[in-house]
């Protein structure tokens, strides 16, 4: 694992740190004009808290059924990882929101879905905190419900009349801006495959404490 | 006869015609790059632009550092658990 984790780090850094050139290179839109450019933080961002909230449910579906304590730590993990990428989803949207509707916020299908599937795993993450024993199969079964939110948050904007751009655009983007696009959507995949492995070991080091203070007080 | 059937079509369309006009204007389906910024255009996007991406760097940089200290604390706690289960 280490092997592979230190080049990913340096792929992660590198990527990181050149995509605010490739994002200044590529063109400016045409009716949202320069402030669509956070589109290619955005969007990434959103692409992940929809695959972290699937991480989360398949492996809180595998705790379920087959009582894994490894899957129960990366369903948190990943849990963690949806609140992060869900704030970030949730403040560039209005701030490109302001610019391209003149308004923050707008309580479309789209905007209010998408906080509602943040508002789920961040209950999700207080009952794993707060909940006391037992709470990891209360929490695993949010998960679930969680993830089966993720496909009417992305359909959304297709079958409701929203502000927001349809998903359409990724398909249809132009190829000076597919570049830039994808370059991002790489940079943020790598940097949350970090994150996740990170983030799982964490709780892998906060299994073996456990054991050990059981084995201290035996 | 005519009048009545041609008002009550009025009067039936009418309410649905009305909510349509109301209907926000259709999302945008595709970008299209444009070849130069308009000078207007770009002095009050940049700040926006600036603190989106800016945010993004803060929050995934904090998370980082939030990673890194809860791994910290835990290693020094592993490693004293550690001497004290030998010690026994």
């Amino acid at each position: 694992m280490t092997r592979v984790f230190v080049p990913l780090v340096l792929i992660a850094m590198v990527l990181f740190a050149s995509a605010p050139l490739v994002v200044a290179n590529a063109p400016v839109e045409q009716t949202m004009g320069l402030v669509q450019k956070i589109f290619y933080y955005h969007v990434p961002s959103a692409m992940l808290l929809f695959a972290s909230a699937f991480v989360c449910g398949i492996a809180s579906a595998v705790y379920l059924f087959r009582r894994s304590a490894a899957a129960d730590r990366v369903a948190l993990a990943a849990g963690e990882l949806v609140v992060l990428f869900g704030l970030i989803v949730l403040v560039t949207g209005p701030i490109w929101a302001r610019k391209a509707w003149g308004v923050w916020w707008e309580w479309d299908a789209r905007l209010t879905s998408s906080l509602l599937l943040w508002m789920i795993f961040v209950a999700y993450l207080m009952v794993r905190r707060f909940g006391g024993p037992g709470s990891e199969k209360l929490s695993a079964a949010m998960a679930l419900f969680g993830m089966a939110n993720v496909p009417f948050v992305y359909v959304s904007v297709n079958y409701w009349r929203t502000l927001h751009p349809k998903t359409s655009v990724v398909m249809t983007l132009a190829p000076g801006m597919r570049g830039p696009f994808w370059f991002c959507v790489a940079a943020f995949t790598i940097l949350y495959l970090l994150l996740l492995t990170l983030r799982k070991r964490l709780e892998d080091r906060q299994a073996m404490v456990e054991q050990l203070y059981l084995a201290v007080e035996e | 006869m005519k009048k009545t059937v041609l008002l009550l079509l009025l009067l039936v369309l009418l309410p649905g015609a009305l909510l349509w006009a109301q209907q926000p204007a259709a999302p945008q389906g595709e970008f299209v790059p444009l070849s130069s910024i308009p000078q207007a255009e770009q002095l009050p996007a940049a700040p926006l632009v600036i603190a989106a991406y800016a945010f993004v760097w803060v929050a995934l940089l904090v998370y980082v550092w939030s990673l890194w200290r809860r791994m910290t604390k835990l290693e020094r706690e592993l490693a004293d658990l550690q001497r004290r289960v030998q010690k026994q």
